[in-house]
């Protein structure tokens, strides 16, 4: 086990030092989740909703959008000179050449997610220093879910025609109960509600993660071997 | 017999399967609408019930053979279950389709709305986005064995997402009639509505089964003209 996780670290590795060398997909990602967020504010009429009723949805809603945006570029990148060709001559089992695709886009999804926070909080001015490290909690559980069916998605959408497209219409039936469970969370965390009114919504989150990590990472293998 | 000949032969088949079923829902409508009582407090609107409940188990049934086939597909990796998941996912949808404007019909004068974010609701109209995504797919790759891995590992996610997508809406609470024939106790449905929704339950199960057959048919057909393509050129 640890060497496969070494050779997923080491395609991790890969892909996140080509992303800090361009930056610039990482940079597009950042700007647009700003984008949406700045949209959301001119969507809602300040007189009538208070900002923290809308809150949770906000930040969900741009965070998945932006996940989007990331993952479709995760297989776009193999897919020029045929590097995913080279990636899958190298002698990695396809469990672990998931996993480190999977740790990349995770650290893309949530360093998008870590720009976008601050801007959020800003934007909205909403308090978030007592519920921080329960919103930071819950925003792992529910992303690792949906970016590791995401990362399987995205390998097979490269492949199609519209690829741009094949992503959201797959993804996004996924997407909605971490969506659901992370927004009902958050809501119940920025109103500073016990932790006991959370559990069941927690529980269903890692019982997600748990489920689909496993499953996606024993399909990955009858999605890149011809 | 070249395949061909056996795609043809299937195609009518299920041609024929389908209009048989579609005499007998010409019965089911009879039935309905002179044999069943009305309903005390729903009035005629109840009626759509032998049309809804049918077309929803049809796509509930389509949607979970797709997910079966799916795994079998991976394991197995024989044509057929491919074939066969690609025509049910394609009927469930039509199913769906049936289903989920039967539903609003009801709805508007029972309910005093179209449509509510109730968990069976939500649940099904996400199931239907599912397979629809699904068809999507299968559309856009062009490989064969590639498209049916991919839309087989579609259909196993999909499986397993099912739970999930009930679990995360089931914390709403339900406005959807509760179930009157498949519970525990004995059914509470008067023995004419009873009768009236297994035939109709029947006719449909029918129709699903003639209309996959023939799409079944149809891509091997489809197959066949394709493989003939590649020789020719």
């Amino acid at each position: 086990m640890p060497e496969a996780l070494r050779l997923a670290l080491a395609i991790a590795g890969k892909d996140i030092r080509a992303e800090l060398r361009s930056r610039t997909a990482l940079l597009s990602a950042v700007v647009f989740a700003a984008l949406v967020l700045v949209v959301f504010n001119f969507a809602r009429d300040p007189t009538v909703l208070a900002a923290t009723d809308l809150a949770p949805s906000v930040l969900w809603v741009t965070f998945a959008l932006a996940a989007m945006v990331a993952l479709n570029r995760a297989f776009t990148i193999e897919r020029e000179h045929g590097a995913l060709d080279g990636l899958l001559l190298a002698p990695v089992p396809r469990g672990s050449l998931f996993l480190g695709k999977l740790l990349a886009n995770l650290a893309f999804v949530g360093a998008v997610e870590a720009v976008t926070l601050p801007l959020f909080v800003l934007f909205f001015n909403v308090d978030l220093a007592a519920a921080l490290p329960g919103i930071i909690g819950v925003t792992a559980l529910a992303t690792i879910g949906f970016v590791s069916v995401g990362t399987i998605f995205s390998a097979m959408a490269v492949r199609t025609r519209f690829a741009e497209l094949m992503l959201p219409v797959l993804l996004l039936p996924f997407m909605v109960p971490p969506l659901i469970g992370a927004v009902q969370v958050t809501s119940r965390l920025l109103a500073g509600r016990p932790l006991s009114e959370m559990l069941g919504w927690l529980r269903l989150l890692a019982v997600y993660d748990v489920v689909f990590v496993t499953l996606c990472t024993m399909a990955f293998a009858a999605v890149v071997d011809e | 017999m070249t395949a061909t000949d056996t795609a043809r032969a299937l195609a009518r088949r299920g041609l024929r399967i389908s209009a048989t079923a579609l005499v007998g829902l010409a019965g089911v409508y009879v039935l309905a609408l002179v044999y069943t009582p009305i309903e005390a407090r729903q009035g005629m609107a109840q009626k759509i019930f032998y049309l809804h409940v049918p077309a929803a188990w049809c796509a509930l049934l389509a949607f979970s053979l797709v997910g079966i086939t799916s795994a079998l597909y991976l394991w197995l990796m024989d044509p057929r279950l491919d074939r066969f998941a690609a025509a049910s996912a394609e009927v469930g949808v039509a199913f769906g389709a049936v289903m989920l404007t039967t539903g609003p019909i009801w709805a508007k004068p029972i309910w005093g709305t179209w449509w509510t974010w109730d968990a069976r609701l939500t649940l099904t109209l996400f199931l239907f986005f599912l397979f629809i995504g699904y068809l999507a797919l299968r559309a856009s790759v062009h490989d064969p064995s590639e498209r049916a891995r991919f839309s087989a590992v579609v259909g196993i996610l999909g499986m397993l997402l099912v739970p999930f997508i009930h679990l995360s809406v089931y914390l709403f609470r339900t406005l959807h009639p509760q179930p009157v024939v498949l519970k525990p106790s004995a059914p509470s449905l008067p023995p004419e509505m009873l009768r009236t929704l297994l035939v109709s339950t029947l006719v449909f199960t029918l129709l699903y089964v003639g209309l996959v057959t023939m799409r079944y048919g149809l891509s091997l057909a489809e197959e066949a003209r394709d493989e003939a393509a590649d020789a020719a050129g």
